[in-house]
């Protein structure tokens, strides 16, 4: 018997040592362990899943399924379809989940006036993004198109989306950068400035600008890192919708004289329609769930706050869970006009094919 | 990377021949003839918003697409008192440079080396386990007749539209019951299961493209669907594999949200995005290690776009190339 609870106590060790070993990684070389081992982990169970339904004909069809499709769906299942239904479920809860309170929370996400501010901007931030960078990555692919830089030219707006959200915001604010200015007594500055837009207020004459401090306007600053980030995007599709667009169509159009901004607008806007649809909804859906710049250009205060990031501070800040949840169920809900317009316009240009 | 590519079948019509829009008003078709190739030019010179204007705007863009980026490049090389005192565009005057403001970032207090090990330890799996789960399911969606398989499809095409905001807060619960939350592992598995629709769907579309002659040819052969997934679908599906690699890479790196709520925020897991974040939160003006520490964040991204760039854009346009 002594030997017997031995070998369980050394097990319970073993299996407490491998918990730690596998859960509180704390070196590098550790880290890096830990995620080969993983990968190896993962590798193994595929690899048995599908060893196990590898035999022909001997197997029933849906056993095969249910390994190469088991694995996705249980997945989704769990971390995708349940939590979404328990969050909407939540939002008709009070803070702490306890106590039901109908559509309280949707009551005062509608009506409180700091969270009326929160879904202006929102609203701002929907309309402005998509439009704003299609509009300036079609401009810009037009203007670049069959140039002699075209590929340079394309690469630089590009390569903001290749930025982490963060990063982008760092950029940004530098660029924002405002020093109070100090003047001797001859008028002349003493203080120079160190944001490049301030600098370049100075050089006009004017005062310098808290960008991101004034409301309403800081909305429209932040708004900016989001369509610099977008239109290399918008750039991509539409400049290879542009190219796509028949020869003989621009051909016919140059024999009846038609140039420069007549061809772009009765020519290239309306070839591209759909590629602009797919564009402008796709940007949208992009922006609404963006709160990385948010959070990281002012924190969500000065009245710069949107849905998401809203989301974000009841949910972890505030610990309002029923509201956080309310929050995240009117993103889920705002989303999906979006998609039902993308799709319908997509079904829309299959049908035309 | 926060756009995720549209999906393939909206671009169709912008292929060639298949434009319907191109009705201006006024227009006559023209009677078919070929073009010599000089004819060609000239119509192509002819016809372009081609104007010092034209030219003067394009420069324009790029300069503000670019300064932002080049500024704080510039300010990561300047030494501190320098970034304080003035602005970066003086350091051309009189050049001053250091890697200071980066030894300091990567080893000192603000310790980004460190995060930089979190951030690779937790893109490589996020990124391997999701595309090889999306390729089986794909393979099954494509090619596996089973009941309800159109359903189901669509479920999972549907299940792109949830904002992974709506999931959080029970995923962390749940991982707080299983003692898991604040590791690499709950990390890695939300990755994953963030991935999972658009990747099935991406791939289940490049899988549709291959000729279903091969998939028969191999199983009248006898191969079993473990055998035709491995030898005859994988080696064609390489370019759309590097494809959504390269996304699911630029997403996970770059992303904040997920390690903000999954991490834990610890200096043993939260990836490079959080301090970054945390750093620029901090009161006071700390700009020599907010710009190389962003450039730190920055630079890994870039090279692998930079490196890839032909990858990304087919797979941003997956579907406007193909039939």
């Amino acid at each position: 018997m002594d030997f017997i609870s031995n070998i369980g106590a050394w097990l319970e060790y073993l299996t407490r040592d491998l918990r730690t070993w596998l859960t509180d990684a704390t070196t590098p070389g550790h880290k890096l362990a830990l995620m080969v081992v993983a990968v190896l982990l993962f590798v193994v169970v595929m690899g048995a899943i599908l060893f196990a339904v590898d035999k022909p004909k001997r197997i029933p069809n849906w056993v095969v399924t249910a390994g190469f499709l088991g694995p996705v769906l249980l997945f989704l299942t769990f971390g995708l379809v349940y939590p979404g239904v328990r969050t909407v479920y939540a939002s008709f809860f009070n803070r702490n989940g306890q106590e039901f309170i109908g559509i309280d929370n949707y009551v005062r996400a509608f009506t409180q006036p700091e969270f009326q501010i929160v879904l202006r901007n929102t609203a701002l931030w929907v309309i402005l993004v998509p439009l704003l960078s299609t509009l300036f990555g079609l401009v810009y692919a037009v203007l670049v198109d069959r140039t002699r830089f075209e590929r340079f030219a394309k690469t630089l707006m590009f390569l903001p989306m290749s930025i982490s959200l963060v990063g982008a915001s760092v950029i940004w604010r530098f660029m924002y950068e405002y020093r109070a200015l100090l003047r001797d007594a001859e008028g002349n500055p003493t203080r120079q400035q160190t944001g490049l837009l301030n600098q370049i207020l100075v050089w006009f004459g004017q005062e310098p600008q808290q960008f991101l401090l004034n409301s309403p306007w800081n909305t429209f600053f932040l708004i900016v890192v989001m369509v610099w980030i977008q239109s290399g995007f918008a750039m991509t599709i539409l400049s290879a919708a542009i190219k796509a667009i028949p020869d003989d169509i621009v051909e016919a159009a140059r024999l009846d004289g038609l140039t420069g901004m007549k061809m772009f607008r009765y020519i290239t806007v309306p070839s591209i329609r759909p590629a602009l649809v797919v564009v402008l909804t796709t940007i949208a859906m992009a922006t609404l769930k963006v709160f990385d710049i948010v959070r990281t250009m002012t924190g969500g205060n000065f009245n710069t706050s949107v849905v998401a990031n809203e989301f974000y501070s009841q949910s972890f800040r505030q610990g309002n869970a029923g509201l956080g949840a309310a929050l995240a169920t009117i993103l889920f809900v705002l989303v999906i006009p979006l998609v039902v317009y993308n799709v319908r316009q997509m079904r829309l240009s299959e049908e035309i094919r | 990377m926060t756009t995720t590519p549209p999906p393939p079948q909206a671009f169709q019509k912008a292929q060639p021949g298949e434009v319907d829009g191109g009705s201006a008003p006024g227009l006559t078709k023209p009677k078919e003839r070929k073009l010599s190739r000089a004819e060609k030019r000239a119509i192509a010179v002819k016809g372009k918003i081609s104007s010092p204007w034209a030219s003067g705007i394009a420069l324009l863009i790029a300069v503000l697409w670019t300064v932002p980026t080049f500024g704080l490049l510039v300010t990561s090389f300047r030494p501190a008192p320098d970034i304080r005192r003035t602005g970066w565009w003086t350091a051309f005057g009189n050049p001053d440079f250091t890697l200071e403001n980066y030894s300091e970032v990567l080893f000192g207090g603000a310790s980004f080396a460190n995060y930089v090990v979190n951030t690779i330890v937790i893109t490589i799996p996020a990124v391997l386990i999701p595309i090889s789960l999306a390729l089986l399911a794909a393979y099954a969606f494509a090619w596996i007749d089973f009941r309800g398989r159109d359903v189901l499809f669509v479920a999972v095409f549907a299940l792109q539209i949830v904002p992974i905001q709506i999931t959080l807060i029970p995923l962390l619960s749940q991982y707080v019951q299983w003692g898991l939350a604040g590791s690499y592992w709950v990390v890695w598995l939300s990755h994953t299961i963030f991935a999972l629709p658009l990747a099935v769907f991406l791939l289940h579309n490049f899988m549709k493209d291959i000729p279903p002659s091969l998939v028969e040819a191999a199983r009248v052969d006898g191969a079993g669907h473990v055998k035709i997934f491995f030898q005859v679908l994988l080696p064609l599906l390489v370019p759309a594999i590097a494809a959504f690699a390269i996304f699911q890479f630029l997403w996970v790196w770059n992303d904040l949200l997920v390690a903000l709520v999954f991490s834990g925020g610890t200096a043993d897991v939260a990836p490079l995005t959080v301090r970054l974040g945390e750093l620029a939160g901090q009161r006071g003006e700390t700009w020599h290690l907010l710009s190389s520490g962003a450039f730190v964040t920055i630079i890994v991204p870039l090279i692998v776009f930079l490196a890839l760039q032909r990858y990304f854009v087919r797979g941003l346009l997956a579907g406007s190339v193909k039939g």
